[in-house]
């Protein structure tokens, strides 16, 4: 059990002077796994043969004194919307349930060039639309603390691993809050990065503009470390910058002198849990207390945050989703049948002599588009495609679409100008802690407001962290957030790790049954 | 602006989807909820405001005009519901 309490980066340094092996380790979290994910139900596959071939081979070479990666041999759970070669990748939707990828993403290479061990692919909502987890295909996912709630999403698989102690390291991908929420939600440590920071290239689009892949873990030095194996240009995604990358491990302990945060007025409104804002406000009593200066700032036009991203949002999933057609991979519905259905229309309406109707009757070819999308996608992703297309169509693009664009300049202008004053802006993660499994299903608007926190980040293109900063009386882990000026993780990290020295809520973990 | 049934069954053959009758009734009433509530947008006003696509403001990104390796066929139509040697397959698109 001690050696799944330990820190990643601990463990990092055990493996390097070889007083535990890869392999131990490895087999430590499956049984973790073993044990717990029937009720967790983090985990969409876990590949326990190639994880313990990965791990067996690395202990080889490092017994043999040839040269390994920075992260040889640590577990790392993926989050199944990136691209794995040969491995199914399925993006918790019954449209990729047989996907074998034929490629590595980029994050992916560069996780198996640091010889990380890829131990298994964590669920999710379906195309990472949704905020618990309950949109995947397959099953739906539970929170760790209390099994009767969500774990967040649409990285709730990612986070769950992680509060269950079944995998030390684990990615997320953040759209709207991805990362962040679920982080909040299972007590851990999530980073969205600034856009173009890690490489989107095969991680499968939801909407490429807001869509950043992430490291989450247990503190903020642990997420360090993954994030200095994932983060960088890569020429094959022209929107990842081509900038220096810091190493965010080697400066992690440095404290930050003189810090100045806006506590954002905004974010402590209204529809504020109570027991939220008191854990947040005592965080911010604790950085005062390291030495920080707090002043307010306002984001006057946060409250229009969630209107202009799903506009945006879904305008480009109706685009980027359009390659699901059932020709090219995914899902094709039964054919004879279709064929056969489309005929039996056809007599109808010559019987009935609607020559309208069969005017406007589907060819095959668009049948077979539309019946095969239809059985393939679930009811969220249906419903994001119909607003997307709606918001993007003749007529509307001017009063919706456009519109989102202006509005998003004017929410990332509330942001440079905070950022000339302040360092970050903190405030809590979410609105509320985990909800019940079930609780907002029918309503996707209330599930939608749950992102008012984070959403604006995702529009700005900054970056942003959710680390644990308390609990409710009922035990449920409570996510202080921190934003920063484009490509300030660095900084950003040092300050989550300030933090953490002087608490201990990352620390807590669930007692599993 | 409303948004009627008639409407998003239109939207729904753009989208290339197929809605059942119920499906489009709770469609409908869904989507006018979530149209009605980002409508609030039209309260400001933006007449000088540029769009904003991307976040980043990336110009032009070019790549040396050389050949990569790209996937061989049988690679890309693996994962093909319906494929022959050469080709995907799919239902006839002209008329018998």
């Amino acid at each position: 059990m001690t050696l799944l309490q330990t820190a990643a980066s601990e463990l990092l340094r055990d493996l390097e002077a070889r007083r535990v092996s890869s392999r131990e380790l490895t087999e430590a979290y499956l049984a973790q796994i073993e044990k717990h994910d029937g009720q967790v139900k983090a985990f969409l596959h876990v590949d326990r043969e190639g994880a313990l071939a990965q791990a067996k081979d690395i202990d080889d070479r490092r017994a043999a004194g040839k040269p390994v990666g920075k992260l040889a041999g640590l577990p790392v759970a993926i989050k199944d919307v990136l691209c794995t070669k040969g491995v199914v990748t399925t993006c918790g939707s019954k449209m990729l349930e047989n996907f074998k990828p034929p490629y590595d993403a980029t994050v992916i290479a560069k996780l198996k060039a640091a010889d990380a061990v890829l131990i298994g692919k964590t669920n999710m909502d379906e195309f990472a639309m949704g905020g618990s987890t309950e949109n995947s295909a397959f099953f739906k996912t539970r929170n760790p603390w209390d099994l009767e709630r969500v774990p967040g999403g649409s990285s709730g698989g990612a986070a769950a691993c992680l509060a269950a102690s079944m995998a030390p390291l684990s990615i997320g991908t953040d759209t709207g809050g991805s990362i962040r929420q679920p982080a909040a939600f299972c007590g851990v440590t999530g980073l969205k990065p600034t856009y173009g920071r890690v490489s989107r290239y095969g991680l499968v689009a939801f909407a490429s503009s807001l869509d950043q892949i992430g490291p989450m873990a247990a503190s903020a030095k642990d997420t360090a470390l993954l994030l200095d194996a994932i983060a960088g240009h890569d020429p094959l995604d022209s929107t990842s910058v081509p900038l220096d990358v810091p190493n965010y491990s080697a400066s992690i302990d440095q404290p930050l002198a003189g810090l100045k945060l806006g506590r954002v007025k905004e974010h402590f409104g209204p529809g504020l849990d109570p027991e939220i804002e008191a854990a947040v406000n005592e965080a911010i009593r604790v950085f005062t207390g390291l030495g920080a200066t707090v002043v307010d700032i306002s984001l006057p036009h946060s409250k229009y945050g969630i209107s202009t991203y799903y506009i945006i949002a879904p305008s480009e999933a109706s685009s980027n989703l359009a390659r699901y057609d059932g020709v090219h991979f995914g899902y094709r519905t039964d054919e004879k049948a279709m064929l056969a259905e489309l005929e039996a229309e056809q007599k109808q309406l010559a019987a009935a002599g609607d020559e309208r109707g069969l005017k406007n009757l589907d060819t095959s070819l668009i049948r077979m588009y539309r019946k095969s999308r239809a059985e393939g996608f679930g009811p969220e992703v249906k419903r994001r495609i119909m607003l997307g297309t709606y918001t993007l169509s003749a007529g509307y693009y001017d009063a919706y679409y456009l519109k989102a664009l202006k509005v998003r300049r004017l929410i990332r202008g509330d942001y440079d100008k905070a950022f000339e004053q302040v360092d970050f802006i903190i405030g809590p993660t979410t609105p509320s802690p985990a909800f019940k499994l079930g609780e907002k299903t029918d309503d996707p608007l209330s599930m939608y407001l749950e992102d008012l926190y984070t959403v604006t980040a995702n529009l700005a293109g900054i970056g942003g962290i959710s680390i644990p900063c308390g609990q409710t009386k009922a035990g449920l882990p409570i996510g202080l957030q921190l934003q920063c000026r484009p490509f300030d993780e660095e900084r950003l990290l040092r300050a989550g790790h300030m933090f953490q020295q002087a608490t201990d809520w990352h620390t807590k973990r669930p007692k599993l049954g | 602006m409303t948004l009627s049934r008639a409407d998003v069954e239109k939207v729904s053959l753009l989208a290339r989807l197929l809605l059942s009758e119920s499906e489009l009734d709770t469609m409908t009433t869904q989507l006018v909820r979530i149209v009605g509530y980002v409508e609030q947008l039209g309260e400001l006003n933006t007449d000088n405001v540029q769009p904003m696509a991307h976040a980043l403001e990336l110009h032009n990104v070019f790549a040396d005009d050389v050949q990569h390796e790209h996937l061989d066929r049988a690679a890309a139509l693996a994962n093909a519901p319906k494929h022959d040697a050469e080709c995907y397959r799919v239902p006839a698109v002209l008329g018998e």
